[in-house]
C-alpha cells in the first residue's frame, strides 16, 4: 500500500507563493480563532501531482479494463461527450442567470433540457419528463411519490407495492421508504415474476408493481401486458425501473407495455460516467394521469423561446435542475447515436449476451437456460462441489486483467454470477473474457485450492471481506 | 418444550407462553458470513408473519419474519458486537430475541423432522 497523502507532508514545504497583501490587516476577534493551526498538509506541487498520478495508475477502469458487472451497464463513455460538457456557454453558466428580458444568456441550456426531457419520453413512451432527480435511486424515489400522489389525489386507500424476488434491492427499499408495505411475488421457471402468484396477490390496496424489464436475469416478461391490465384494474400503477432499459432502446417503450412510470439512468444507458457514487442523473418520465404532478419548475417552449413554468405547487427535488453536467453528456450521446445508432446498442447489447452464454455454457451452469436480453445468469454451483464459490472466480478474473462481475445477485440465483457485456466491447475482448472463465473453469478441476488465494497480481491481495463489513473503519487516525 | 421452523427458516422455541427466536442453521449457512444483526427492542409487538428485523451478511441483507405473536422481552444484545455467533450456533447462542406469546399458533409451522424434509426439497 502507497502512504496517505497526511503521511507525506513536510513541515515548512510550499506548492504556492503568495503575493504582498494589498488590504489592510484585520485582527480577527478571539471567539472565531482556532485555538491551533489546522493540521493541513504541506507540499510542493509535484509532491501533489505525483501522489494523484501514481494512485490513479491503480485505478481499474472502463477506460483500462473490461468491466462485465450485470445488471448496472458499465459501457465505454464517450470521451466527445465530456468535451461538449465543458463548453464555457454550458459549463460557465449559473442557474440563477436570468432567463429573459434581454439579458437570456441560457437559452441553450433551457433548449437542452426541454429537447433531452422529450427525447426521453418518446424513447421510453412516456408523456412528459423531469431531468431533476440525481442517481437512479433518487429518480425510484420520486417516481413512488408521483404514484402517491396520483393516489392521495383520488381518494385512493393504498398500503401496497409489489415486487418480483428477482428485483433490485433499490425497489423494494424505495417504497419502503415511502411509506409502503412490500409484497413479493416468486419467479416461476421461465425466469421472471408468476403470473398466477402475481394475480392471487394482487388486490385493491396495491398502489404499484414495480418491475425491470428485462429482469435481473436477463429474461423478458412474456406476460407483460396481462400484469399490466391486472394491475391497472385495481387502480394500482406500473413501475418501470430502467436500469436495463440498455436492451429494449428504440426496440420497445415501456409506455407501450402499460407502464405509467419510468426511471432512466443516464449513467447506464446514455454512456455517462458511473460509479463510486457518481454523479450520476435518474431522469423520470411519466404517463399523462401523473405528470400534473412532476416537480417544479418545467422548462416550456413559448415561439421559440424558452422559460421556467412554477405554475404549481409542486416542489422541486434537488436544488436547480439535476447533475446538469451529466444531462449535457447523455444528450450528446444520445444526438451522436441518433435513432438507428440507438436501436444498434439494444441489438448489440443483446448479441453480445447471448455470445458469452453460449461460449461459457458448457463450463458454468445456466440456471435459466433461454436466449438471453442484454445479461446472462451463471451459477457457480458446479465448481462448489470442487470447494470454489463465485467469490473466488471473481477474484480469480482480476488476476487475469479483467473486472469480476456482479457476484450473488441476483439472490434467487445460487452462487450466482451474473455477466453484461454491454454493446461497447469487441468480439476480441469478450473471446479474452471467455478464455478467462474457461482457463479457471480448467484451474477448479486441477488446483481449485489456487483459486482461494486469488488475486495475486495486484497491489493488495485476498481482503478480509468480512472483517472490513463487522468492523468498517475508512478514518485515517494520525496517532493509530 | 417444543421447537417449531418456518419456511422462512426461523425457528422458535416454546417453553409454556415463552418464545425464544433465531434463524436455523441451514439459514445462516445459506447467507455466508454474518456482518451485521439489526435487532429489535424489548417491547416491541412482532406478528406472525411480519418482518420483524434482519441481518446482513456478506452476501446479502435478508428480513426476519415472526414465527409467532408476541412482544418481545430480551434481544440477544451480544450479536451487536459478535454478529458471527449467529454463523457458529444459529440454533443455539446466536438466538435472537425472546417473546411472551401472545398467541401460540402453530399453524404453519414445521416440526424439526418436516424442516429438515423440507430443506432436503431446496437443494
Amino acid at each position: 500500500m502507497s502512504k496517505m497523502l497526511f503521511e507525506k507532508s513536510v513541515e515548512g514545504r510550499k506548492g504556492v507563493s503568495l503575493p504582498a497583501m494589498d488590504v489592510p490587516a484585520v485582527d480577527m476577534p478571539a471567539n472565531l480563532k482556532r485555538n491551533k493551526l489546522a493540521e493541513i498538509g504541506e507540499y510542493s506541487e509535484l509532491d501533489v501531482v505525483r501522489h494523484y498520478t501514481n494512485l490513479s495508475l491503480k485505478n481499474f477502469s472502463v477506460d483500462t479494463h473490461f468491466y462485465p458487472l450485470g445488471s448496472c451497464t458499465m459501457k465505454y463513455n464517450p470521451k466527445v461527450c465530456e468535451t461538449v460538457a465543458r463548453f464555457d456557454g454550458l459549463a460557465a453558466i449559473h442557474p440563477m442567470m436570468p432567463v429573459s428580458g434581454g439579458l437570456d444568456m441560457c437559452q441553450g441550456a433551457l433548449e437542452l433540457i426541454y429537447e433531452l426531457e422529450n427525447h426521453l419520453s418518446e424513447v421510453t413512451g412516456m408523456s412528459a419528463t423531469t431531468l431533476q432527480p440525481l442517481a437512479g435511486a433518487h429518480g425510484e424515489m420520486l417516481g413512488i411519490m408521483l404514484i402517491a400522489s396520483y393516489h392521495r389525489a383520488k381518494g385512493n386507500k393504498k398500503k401496497y407495492v409489489i415486487v418480483p424476488d428477482s428485483s433490485h434491492g433499490t425497489n423494494p427499499a424505495t417504497a419502503s421508504m415511502m411509506g409502503y408495505e412490500i409484497i413479493t411475488v416468486k419467479t416461476a421457471d421461465y425466469g421472471d415474476m408468476d403470473l398466477d402468484e402475481f394475480k392471487e396477490k394482487m388486490n385493491d390496496e396495491v398502489a404499484a408493481v414495480m418491475m425491470t424489464n428485462p429482469n435481473t436475469l436477463g429474461v423478458f416478461n412474456p406476460y407483460i401486458k396481462e400484469i399490466s391490465e391486472v394491475a391497472h384494474a385495481h387502480d394500482a400503477m406500473l413501475y418501470y425501473d430502467g436500469a436495463n432499459l440498455n436492451a429494449i432502446l428504440g426496440k420497445v417503450r415501456p409506455g407501450d407495455l402499460g407502464f405509467d412510470v419510468v426511471h432512466v439512468n443516464l449513467h447506464k444507458t446514455y454512456a455517462t460516467p458511473h460509479g463510486s457514487g457518481g454523479p450520476g442523473a435518474g431522469p423520470v418520465g411519466c404517463s399523462a394521469k401523473l405528470e400534473p404532478f412532476l416537480p417544479q419548475p418545467r422548462v416550456v417552449k413559448t415561439g421559440d423561446k424558452f422559460s421556467l413554468n412554477y405554475d404549481k405547487e409542486n416542489p422541486r427535488i434537488t436544488s436547480y435542475f439535476g447533475n446538469y453536467g451529466v444531462l449535457v453528456k447523455a444528450y450528446t450521446y444520445a444526438l451522436m447515436m441518433g435513432s438507428d445508432g440507438l436501436k444498434d446498442v439494444a441489438e448489440k447489447a443483446v448479441l453480445n449476451a447471448n455470445y458469452i452464454m453460449q461460449k461459457l455454457k458448457p463450463y458454468y451452469d445456466l440456471p435459466y437456460d433461454k436466449t438471453c436480453m442484454h445479461e446472462c445468469v451463471f451459477s457457480a454451483s458446479r465448481q462448489v462441489e470442487k470447494g470454489v464459490h463465485a467469490l473466488d472466480i471473481a477474484k480469480g478474473l482480476i488476476d487475469r486483467g479483467f473486472h469480476p462481475p456482479t457476484v450473488y445477485f441476483p439472490l434467487i440465483v445460487p452462487e450466482a454470477m451474473m455477466i453484461e457485456p454491454t454493446e461497447t466491447e469487441s468480439k476480441q475482448t469478450m473471446d479474452e473474457f471467455i478464455d478467462a472463465m474457461i482457463e479457471i473453469a480448467g484451474i477448479v478441476d486441477t488446483d481449485p485450492d489456487s483459486l482461494h488465494h486469488a488475486p495475486v497480481t495486484r497491489p493488495v491481495t485476498r481482503l478480509d471481506e468480512t472483517q472490513a463489513a463487522r468492523q468498517v473503519n475508512v478514518r485515517y487516525q494520525k496517532d493509530a | 418444550m417444543s421447537i417449531f421452523y418456518t419456511k422462512e427458516h426461523e425457528w422458535i422455541k416454546v417453553v409454556g407462553d415463552k418464545g425464544t427466536i433465531g434463524i436455523s442453521t441451514y439459514a445462516a449457512d445459506q447467507l455466508g458470513d454474518i456482518t451485521f444483526v439489526e435487532l429489535p427492542e424489548v417491547g416491541d409487538e412482532i406478528e406472525k408473519g411480519e418482518i420483524f428485523c434482519s441481518v446482513e451478511s456478506v452476501k446479502a441483507a435478508s428480513d426476519i419474519y415472526a414465527p409467532m405473536s408476541g412482544v418481545i422481552t430480551d434481544i440477544n444484545d451480544e450479536l451487536e458486537s459478535a454478529p458471527e455467533t449467529v454463523n457458529d450456533s444459529a440454533e443455539d447462542t446466536g438466538w435472537i430475541a425472546k417473546i411472551t406469546i401472545i398467541d401460540i399458533d402453530e399453524e404453519e409451522l414445521l416440526t424439526t423432522e418436516e424442516y429438515d424434509a423440507y430443506i432436503e426439497t431446496l437443494d
